[in-house]
């Protein structure tokens, strides 16, 4: 059976991982490479890495940096940031993406994206897609001139895009971005509703609760988070752990937390001093590739 | 460890980096991306990636001449090749994506849309567990509980003798073919972290064994 999706998004400006906060404060984390290396270690099953400055730099994605961030990559890759051109997804392919995200190209240059769906297959076309709330429902949001788009609303722009052939659509909400008050599950179910795409959802989380609530709420088949995972230890280990509990979800590491205990907030807990006695003498072999 | 020479195909599309990357993490060192007749020659095995539409990728290997050479190497000299998503789905004998379209037609069998019960999205993308039928690729026995990355719209439908492992999205998926030296596989090894890098693994050591 098809098991649900927790994603990591990477947000790169100028070449460095950053955290963002409403898409308007950025704080810098470090070099992308480790951050990939790091989450694929941890279980992630899947990443996308956008680089939200490439497209304005330079009117391309930045190739170079891709092609070293992916190098300790082995789950799927997504990436997006300045793709305006069939060459740049051709390029990227030969970068170590595996999955391309388009956002601008959806609003100014919707060619691109049924180009990409037939040189590529509808499975490579990931549709990112930014939403704000307005007194007329979730409207697409247009992160270069920083407005949303009166008139288009995120589920009909969602239809849209299916029609031209994306194969996936990632739905950020803007106003949870960096907020952790949790995913908007009225946004997320508005978007499933509108396409017969798989939806993964951005925006919001906090804890491993929030990953269970829309995975349970909604029809999305991946949970996205950034900030979150990149401050904690084994971060998405801890959160699969929990998750799996009640929904089935994919935790093939080597350490699973299977038998650990989490606070109200899912912390780890320590382990009793017993416990941890007993472990010193636990032989732990290496696994073997 | 042996050295093997690995050669991953490059028609045009394709994530072949992300292959290569996966490969060099083995520690194999003799590997290249490569459309060069006199390099796939020199190969003793042969991958063919996939992320692509069918017609564009079975198009470009028949631009760049790679049919012929392809064919006498791997049904002539009978080179082990992994067919990887639509690398896989290249070798059936047809394909109904974007219209009809001739494969390679090493294993018989015709590549579909999928059509499943309401409620399940196209494409079909995630990480899927296998029911396994024959065990050449597949090394560990807890096979139930490990997971492969999908990412298609597409499958391989073939007779049940071709078909060493299925999957389960509303219907029967054929998840992995083989027929003599060729193995196909509809799942990302490449994406399907550390049970995708045993699966190269145990590609890698067939010839070992032969």
């Amino acid at each position: 059976m098809l098991k649900k999706r927790i994603s990591a998004n990477v947000i790169v400006r100028n070449g460095i991982v950053v955290q963002s906060i409403n898409f308007k404060k950025y704080l810098p984390i470090g070099k992308p490479a480790i951050a990939l290396e790091f989450l694929n270690q941890w279980g992630i099953d899947e990443i996308v890495l956008l680089d939200i400055t490439a497209g304005i730099q330079n009117g391309k994605p930045d190739f170079g940096m891709v092609k070293k961030a992916s190098v300790k990559c082995y789950v799927p890759l997504t990436v997006g940031g300045g793709i305006n051109h069939l060459d740049h997804v051709k390029e990227l392919m030969h970068c170590g993406a595996d999955k391309i995200s388009l956002n601008q190209a959806t609003l100014h240059n919707k060619q691109l994206v049924s180009d990409t769906a037939h040189t590529f297959g509808n499975q490579c076309v990931v549709v990112s897609i930014d939403a704000v709330e307005s007194s007329k429902g979730y409207l697409v949001y247009d992160h270069v001139t920083k407005q949303a788009m009166p008139t288009l609303t995120v589920a009909s722009h969602a239809k849209q895009m299916e029609g031209l052939g994306a194969g996936e659509i990632f739905v950020n909400s803007v106003d949870r971005d960096g907020s952790y008050k949790g995913y908007d599950l009225n946004l997320i179910n508005e978007v499933c509703d509108a396409v017969n795409l798989p939806v993964i959802c951005s925006g919001g989380a906090k804890n491993a609760n929030d990953f269970l609530k829309v995975l349970e709420d909604t029809n999305a088949s991946a949970a996205s988070a950034g900030n979150f995972f990149f401050f904690t230890e084994h971060s998405v280990t801890t959160t699969k752990a929990v998750v799996r509990k009640q929904k089935d979800v994919r935790l093939e590491t080597f350490i699973t937390y299977s038998n650990s205990n989490f606070d109200d907030e899912f912390r780890l807990l320590k382990k009793k001093d017993s416990e941890l006695e007993d472990m010193l003498y636990v032989e732990i072999k290496k696994e073997v590739i | 460890m042996k050295q093997p020479n690995i050669v991953i195909i490059d028609y045009g599309v394709g994530n072949t980096h992300s292959v290569f990357n996966a490969i060099n993490f083995l520690g194999y060192k003799k590997v290249k991306i490569s459309d060069n007749p006199e390099i796939i020659k020199k190969a003793d095995l042969l991958i063919l990636p996939g992320v692509g539409a069918f017609d564009e990728a079975i198009n470009n290997l028949k631009q760049r001449g790679l049919e012929p050479i392809l064919g006498e190497e791997v049904l002539g000299k009978k080179k082990p090749i992994l067919g990887i998503c639509v690398g896989m789905q290249m070798l059936a004998s047809f394909s109904e994506e974007n219209g009809l379209h001739a494969g390679l037609n090493w294993i018989e069998g015709t590549v579909k849309k999928l059509e499943l019960p309401d409620g399940f999205a196209v494409p079909h993308v995630g990480w899927n567990n296998l029911e396994i039928i024959d065990n050449t690729l597949f090394s560990n026995n807890n096979m139930e509980n490990i997971h492969f990355y999908f990412d298609h719209s597409y499958y391989f439908e073939s007779k049940d003798s071709s078909v060493s492992a299925y999957c389960d999205y509303g219907i029967k998926i054929t998840a992995a073919v083989q027929k003599d030296n060729i193995y196909g596989v509809q799942f990302h090894p490449e994406k399907s972290q550390v049970n995708g890098l045993k699966l190269f693994r145990r590609f890698f050591t067939l010839i070992d064994n032969a």
